[in-house]
């Protein structure tokens, strides 16, 4: 399948000031990522807090600009941010972030802002942008009399599905959600995500979902990759990888996810924190942390390496260790 | 730390600068100085003769190159009215003016911090409602206004307080009052609305939760997180010992800068108006420099950064 | 065994709303409680009325002992004998938790001042104890510093090593996980099993996160809007929900193995406390809900299986008899 979306050992540095007298402190929040997304699939990036799933989600859309590496939408590099190319092709990249709320225009009926883009990219005339907006509403499951609602008077994942509704407006073929159900109860996030099961790969839309929730993205993705501190470290299909994950970071990710029904005894616990990206430390940035760590990992950074069916992972201890299946 | 506090000695230096420069142009294309001092029935060659004395018949630029030129050396022109330094003549107007604002200042934030911080702590009770009435009053009402009014209570129907003049204590009372008022309203509310906005962080509930009596709740854990905000409106009151009392000064005849500054500006004293606006400037300027290094020394997450 | 601590018909209205519309519930010495609901439901809010710990518009009723010692509407000086002293709490987000401006060693020693009377270098020895207790490394190093020096799980360690220093009979630990990473929030978890097991406290465990309380209690409650609806131990409530609300939680949750299908939400959303429905609150959501559902509201009774239930028309009691077929399948 061709790739619809290609990344290529992108990177993005950041220069973070610490403190008030510091000196600025370069810090790779993403560090050599190479992706592909192919046309209708969907897929999913998770990481804790500093592992740049969102940069990398922002770097996808060029909102973000790489200092290494090229992003490749449809065979061709993105075009620089804020160039009338790249303003074109917004309507084919769209974004949906965590925060509703923050993402709408409070003074704005939210009808007129899921037609904005419609109107920014001059789609149909005015009857064909109204019959779209009652189309759009209908689709995410907002009733038509909702259309003058303003967002301060619907709920929380009403709001997402505005949102969601307005990034769908010009039919885009790659959505880019960072943490779309993160902020809302559960009942409410199961609303939300069979919205989003039932977009994917509707007219070929590929979708890139970030979360730290493992449980929703194994619900939602066709494939999933796993970032640590600014690199991913493993990927592959999302029910063999959660299964038989070989990285001894996304084995204990996965054993961390609280499953009802599942006692803590007999997790994987590590020990310490992600280091800070700005002490990045040599090597394999998990081995601070890592049960199997020796001393290669200490020196040598591990490349990507196919692990079989359809999985790759970076970690030096791949062939040592057995594919521990997890309890079903 | 030394490329911090040098950077902004830096920014203060271009802040003085820009303030020099501006008033420097505004001052010459707002009127000619030699019509204003000479007078209407003066003949033209009189007139060519003064200017070409003080240097205004030279390029505006010129003009500026030396003045520039002049104030790096500490020469900061004379008056055109008394022919003296126009430095001694601000400097000399100094002390007047700071024995009107300095107690001003200590009023403000004597009165204006413990009003606001009560209020916040009975939030929404009567005495809250008085406070915040009392303050909205307070800087809303023109200091002109709150002047008069003054004088009309104090000296005209009471007669207990001078209504002008300088030279003994009472003559400071009114103006002093005048002065203090609006920046104690300002103060109040600002200190409330920042120990409102303390008093709900999460912080305050763990005090709370882990037995903490409520006043030292107050004391140790809000008050210090709430001076944080209160320096930057303390230090803008602080930047405003010299300028603060200009109106104030006029309308109860007090020899301060002010009245100076008033003259100065009407007589087209270049020099001298000059002058003062650079004092006032430099006054500004260092306020904010010492604000924000108070602010490194209050708020620990500005002094290091994050170690983890 | 005599309840540690009681709680009778406790009820909470802000400006007049009502959000707790009679909580009743106990915890017994060293037992661990978890309370599930969504955002709303009131499960923090009964704790902080049970301290006197919310603002002083909200008006609260009810009671709240604690071995016979009444907090709810207390005194002050009650109160901040109990705090931190016999019930201590920890809260969600670590981060802003901990004052900003204050460095973390004094901090911690005001809360040993406070309850066990520790002053100079006897609380400072305590301070570090408890910090390396809690797995700060570097304890030593570390004690000087402020708060932002610090990560959000070890913000969080910090603060249960604030909330053991009064040595507390129960520890109310209000969301403490859900601002954390993953594998952090395995650690703090960890840490509380731990803990609990080590110093004899009860707990009660706030969670929106069925598994994260899963993991650390015995016995389980589930808020809804005001009020709780099932009550039960872990193995009966996990194994077999039977109010539709807590049923419906557990269908919403998509599960990390088994089949990926489409979720099971529950549809609409959580009523709005300042126009509650007249009858059972979860009636309009609920597929089961009938007639009598949308006009009175359902007590919380004891049932046979020995969990409580607040259900006109719950899901039916386990039958041993399938149970024994589904084992022989």
């Amino acid at each position: 399948m061709s790739a619809l979306i290609e990344a290529e050992d992108l990177v993005r540095v950041y220069a973070t000031r610490q403190g008030l007298f510091g000196r600025a402190v370069p810090v790779r929040a993403v560090d050599g990522v190479s992706l592909r997304v192919a046309r209708g699939e969907t897929l999913g990036i998770v990481g804790e807090s500093g592992s740049g799933k969102s940069t990398l989600g922002r770097m996808l859309l060029g909102v973000d600009p790489a200092q290494g590496g090229v992003v490749r939408f449809d065979g061709a590099p993105l075009p620089d941010k804020g160039t009338p190319a790249w303003r074109a092709l917004r309507a084919r990249l769209q974004m949906v972030y965590q925060d509703p709320l923050a993402a709408l225009d409070r003074r704005l009926p939210i009808a007129r802002q899921i037609r904005e883009p419609l109107d920014i990219h001059a789609r149909g005339d005015d009857a064909a942008r109204r019959a779209r907006v009652a189309e759009l509403m209908q689709s995410v499951g907002l009733r038509a009399d909702q259309a003058g609602r303003y967002p301060h008077e619907l709920s929380g994942g009403q709001r997402q599905r505005v949102v969601i509704a307005r990034a769908l407006a010009c039919a885009p073929e790659l959505l880019v959600c960072d943490e779309p159900v993160s902020a809302l109860d559960v009942s409410i996030q199961a609303q939300v995500v069979n919205l989003l099961r039932g977009l994917r790969g509707e007219n070929g839309l590929a979708m890139v979902f970030i979360s730290h929730d493992l449980k929703v993205v194994r619900n939602l993705c066709d494939r999933v990759a796993v970032m640590y501190l600014g690199r991913i470290v493993e990927e592959g299909p999302v029910e063999r990888l959660f299964a038989a994950p070989r990285h001894p970071y996304t084995r204990a990710l996965i054993s961390s996810v609280p499953d009802p029904g599942q006692p803590l005894k007999g997790r994987i616990i590590l020990q310490g924190e992600p280091p800070n990206p700005a002490k990045r430390p040599p090597g394999c940035a998990f081995y601070p942390r890592c049960p199997q760590a020796s001393g290669i990992c200490r020196a040598e950074l591990p490349q990507m390496r196919a692990t079989g069916q359809g999985c790759r992972a970076a970690c030096h201890h791949l062939d040592g260790a057995d594919p521990v299946p997890q309890a079903a | 730390m030394i490329r911090f506090v040098s950077l902004r000695l830096l920014r203060a230096l271009v802040t003085v600068l820009a303030v020099m420069t501006f008033s420097f142009v505004v001052l010459r294309m707002s009127g000619d100085p030699a019509e204003v001092l000479l007078g209407p029935d003066v003949p033209q060659n009189v007139i060519d003769a003064f200017r070409r004395q003080w240097g205004l018949d030279a390029p505006l630029w010129r003009q500026y190159l030396s003045y520039l030129g002049a104030i790096f050396q500490g020469d900061f022109g004379l008056s055109m009215r008394d022919r003296a330094p126009a430095l001694d003549l601000v400097l000399e107007r100094v002390p007047a003016t700071l024995m009107l604002t300095v107690p001003a200042l200590i009023l403000k934030l004597g009165i204006g911090i413990p009003a606001g911080i009560f209020a916040a702590l009975h939030r929404d009770s009567a005495i809250d409602r008085g406070v915040i009435f009392l303050a909205i009053l307070g800087f809303t009402i023109p200091s002109f206004v709150m002047g008069l009014v003054l004088v009309l209570i104090f000296a005209v129907t009471l007669g207990v307080l001078p209504s002008g003049g300088f030279g003994t204590w009472q003559n400071a009372i009114l103006p002093g009052i005048t002065i203090s008022i609006g920046g104690i309203g300002i103060i109040a509310r600002f200190s409330r609305s920042a120990m409102i906005e303390v008093l709900g962080q999460p912080y305050i509930r763990t005090a709370s939760a882990k037995g903490v009596k409520w006043h030292d709740v107050v004391r140790g854990h809000a008050l210090p997180n709430a001076a944080i905000p209160i320096v930057t409106i303390a230090g803008f009151m602080v930047g405003s010992l010299i300028a603060g009392a200009v109106v104030v000064e006029t309308i109860f005849s007090w020899p301060g800068i002010g009245r100076l500054l008033i003259v100065s500006v009407s007589n087209r004293d270049l020099a001298v108006v000059q002058c003062i606006l650079l004092l006032i400037a430099a006054v500004m300027v260092t306020a904010n420099l010492i604000v924000d290094l108070l602010y490194g020394w209050l708020d620990p997450r500005l002094r290091t950064g994050t170690a983890h | 065994m005599a309840n540690l601590v009681e709680i009778r018909d406790l009820r909470v209205a802000f400006d007049g709303v009502a959000v707790l519309h009679g909580i009743g519930l106990e915890v017994a010495p060293g037992e661990a409680l978890g309370l599930v609901g969504e955002s709303g439901c009131g499960k923090s809010v009964t704790w902080l009325a049970a301290l006197g710990l919310l603002p002083s518009k909200a008006s609260i009723d009810g009671s709240v002992r604690l071995q016979g010692q009444e907090l709810c509407n207390a005194p002050r000086s009650r109160l901040e004998r109990v705090r931190g002293g016999r019930i201590a709490m920890i809260f969600q987000d670590p981060a802003s938790a901990l004052n900003p401006v204050i460095r973390v060693g004094r901090q911690l020693c005001e809360a040993l001042r406070l309850h066990r009377g520790l002053t100079g270098a006897a609380g400072r020895a305590e301070a570090l104890r408890l910090m390396d207790m809690v797995g700060i490394p570097d304890a030593r190093g570390r004690f000087g510093l402020y708060p932002h020096e610090f990560s959000g799980g070890q913000c969080q360690r910090l603060m249960i090593a604030m909330a053991l220093a009064g040595e507390p009979e129960l520890l109310i630990a209000d969301e403490p996980t859900t601002a954390l990473d993953a594998t952090i929030q395995a650690q703090i978890l960890d840490l509380l099993a731990r803990l609990r097991a080590e110093t004899g406290m009860a707990v009660v465990f706030i969670s929106h996160d069925l598994g994260a309380v899963a993991q650390v209690c015995d016995r389980v409650c589930v808020m809804y809007a005001g009020r709780i609806v099932e009550q039960g131990s872990v193995a009966q409530l996990f194994g077999h929900p039977r109010h539709p609300y807590t049923r419906g939680l557990f269908d919403a949750i998509p599960r990390l193995y088994g089949p990926r299908g489409a979720l099971v939400p529950i549809s609409g959303t959580v009523p709005d406390p300042r126009h509650p429905p007249p009858g059972c609150a979860f009636a309009p959501r609920c597929a089961h809900a009938h007639g009598f559902c949308a006009t009175q509201v359902p007590r919380l009774l004891p049932q046979r299986d020995g969990r409580h239930l607040a259900c006109a028309f719950p899901l039916p009691e386990r039958d041993p008899q399938r149970d024994y077929e589904d084992a022989l399948t």
